[in-house]
């Protein structure tokens, strides 16, 4: 009651601006700024993608050419490959990432000494430009004198061979480079995760005298669950979105077996300067990632719910 | 003798078996980072040796190479030409070049600071205030609003790219700062906004409110009460909108060609200049991927926050 009356003047006094034109004034910006940059060029994306229009010749007419372009992607067989590649590429870093971070952040969680100052070593690699250490990479694999050759034949004792320049291993390049890149991030999540079971569910259990394994399913993954479909949420979309990494170490090559989906929209839209038939594509893609990131959402908000 | 066996705590044995394997993933993981580092200390010649060399005496011909353009020249000519004059024109002389001039690697990593701090600087303002709108309002319908402001990082950037192109070739943008700026600033801005609202939502109303029941205005209550208490959250959101606009490579290679070139889609080229000159672009990589490392130590507490977009708040 004293508090409704305390505050009822407060709102009044002040600029004179009411708390709505406040909002305005703190949103408004952004949401222009937003509304410029996301939403028109979004409008404009998907204008596009119903014409025939070619950035390279500004002059020459565009014509609406109806759903013919989402018609003749969605017909390519190319195009159809170029997914599948995306696919392999997504199937496997996510596999990787996901056990190897579980793996690294169980451990991280066992408390050894260093084990603060580890973590954040591991880390490192996460934060780096993936364009630039990507170029980098490219030395690592150079079949004459590559330092990841070089450590590979100790092992394996072939002298030389190409990771990025053959059809068989340039994917499991690309693979590997990202999974270093990026299963920091993924402990990095799990990790929060473990932290964050509270210990009295574990003593609960060790009355009850259930085994390690029982913890594991019982406590450990339903707790984590959260944290991994977070983890999977957000490899999805940034491996889907992929292409600075792959594009400088392999650029879609040899032939186009580590072509992923952001690299031909590259090619289509900058290279073939075919505008609207990779505005139908951008739009396709877009579309994807956004309803299979929806799905995930839905689900993390059901277990969210439990 | 006689341990104290908790039973939750790992055993001593676990702890050195984890902590071994620890070590193991961080040394190889750190392999490559550090073989940059030591490439950029090489002599072209070393860096191609074959098994490759482990130690090899530094040589700053690395960092002179990615200073400067240089052309070749034959014995003959290079014996006509007056003694080097400086240490540095010798190093160039041994490998049969002389110095042409300046690179532009200076002018590409000013480039990268300019529109990482432009774009930062405008981020973590609009930010700033939309995150507190969003926090502290009723602003109709907002959690789709926040929502959409967050699917936009769903676009592939090349998607983003094809509009943005045609809109920077009508009104003059291309290869500007102003243009690599804005657009930063707005990729930045769904994660500015999501994780300063995390921030603002952290600190008690009851604050503004006392200080409003003191006679404070909503927006001194904003700057004098809210902005010291988000201090720490706003510096770490700019050096994630900082690490962002630094790191960034798909806009920058479609958008930008000279003028407002950033150092990411510069540094593969250095390669071309002289052979394959590993040095040289070791040199740049390690100058360039410096300042993360270090933002990265100072932001370490952090992290998890900002790579998730505050969707985990430790």
């Amino acid at each position: 009651m004293k508090a409704a009356q305390l505050v009822a003047p407060i709102q009044r006094r002040g600029t004179g601006l009411s708390d709505r034109s406040l909002a305005w004034l703190f949103c408004g910006p952004a949401i222009l700024l937003l509304l410029a940059f996301n939403v028109f060029p979004l409008l404009w994306t998907i204008y596009l993608s119903f014409t025939n229009y070619r950035a390279n010749r500004p002059n020459s007419p565009s014509v609406g050419v109806g759903f013919d372009n989402y018609s003749r992607i969605l017909n390519d067989p190319e195009i159809w490959a170029r997914l599948q590649s995306t696919s392999h590429f997504l199937f496997w870093t996510i596999l990787i990432q996901m056990t190897l971070g579980f793996g690294l952040a169980w451990l991280l969680n066992q408390k050894f000494r260093g084990h603060a100052t580890l973590t954040t070593i591991i880390l490192l690699p996460m934060m780096l430009s993936p364009a630039v250490v990507g170029t980098f990479w490219t030395y690592f694999f150079q079949p004459q004198y590559g330092i990841f050759n070089y450590i590979v034949s100790l092992f394996s004792g072939t002298r030389e061979f190409t990771m990025i320049g053959s059809t068989a291993l340039a994917p499991w390049a690309i693979i590997l480079v990202d999974s270093w890149m990026w299963t920091p991030y993924v402990m990095l999540l799990i990790l929060a995760g473990l932290r964050s079971i509270p210990d009295y569910l574990y003593e609960a259990a060790e009355v009850d005298r259930a085994s390690e394994w029982t913890k594991f399913w019982r406590i450990t993954i339903p707790m984590l669950l959260p944290f991994l479909i977070l983890a999977l949420l957000f490899r999805f979309i940034e491996n889907f979105k992929m292409f600075d990494l792959v594009n400088q170490l392999t650029s879609g090559g040899p032939g186009s077996v580590t072509e992923l989906a952001s690299i031909t929209l590259k090619r289509e839209a900058f290279e073939k300067w075919r505008t609207g038939y990779s505005a139908a594509f951008a739009i396709i893609l877009f579309v994807s990632v956004y309803g299979l990131s929806n799905l995930l959402v839905r689900f993390l908000e059901r277990v969210k719910e439990r | 003798m006689n341990q104290t066996t908790d039973p939750l705590q790992p055993s001593s044995r676990m702890r050195w078996l984890a902590g071994g394997l620890i070590y193991l993933y961080a040394f190889i993981t750190l392999i490559p980072l550090v073989w940059i580092f030591v490439t950029a200390t090489r002599t072209p010649n070393d860096a191609i040796a074959y098994p490759p060399k482990l130690v090899t005496a530094p040589s700053p011909t690395g960092f002179v190479n990615l200073f400067t353009t240089r052309t070749r020249l034959s014995n003959e000519d290079l014996a006509a030409l007056p003694p080097p004059a400086t240490w540095y024109d010798n190093l160039v002389r041994k490998q049969q070049m002389v110095i042409a001039g300046p690179s532009s690697f200076i002018g590409r990593y000013v480039n990268s600071l300019i529109i990482g701090f432009g774009s930062t600087l405008l981020s973590v303002v609009l930010g700033t205030l939309a995150a507190y709108g969003f926090s502290r309002f009723r602003v109709p319908g907002k959690s789709d609003l926040l929502f959409f402001i967050l699917s936009t990082r769903m676009m592939p950037p090349i998607a983003v790219a094809i509009p943005i192109f045609l809109m920077y070739r009508a009104v003059g943008l291309s290869d500007t700062h102003l243009g690599m700026i804005l657009l930063y600033t707005v990729v930045n801005l769904s994660l500015a906004v999501w994780l300063l609202k995390g921030f603002m939502d952290e600190i008690p109303r009851e604050y503004e409110e006392a200080a409003m029941i003191d006679g404070y205005t909503r927006v001194q209550a904003f700057y004098k009460i809210v902005l010291p208490q988000a201090a720490t959250g706003i510096a770490s959101t700019a050096i994630f909108c900082l690490i962002f606009s630094w790191n960034e490579y798909a806009f920058a290679s479609l958008l930008t060609s000279g003028n407002a070139q950033t150092a990411p889609p510069f540094i593969p080229t250095i390669i071309g200049e002289g052979g394959l000159d590993w040095p040289a672009m070791a040199s740049g990589t390690a100058l360039f991927l410096l300042p993360v490392l270090i933002f990265t130590v100072l932001l370490r507490n952090h992290l998890l926050r900002g790579i998730t977009f505050g969707a985990i708040r430790k």
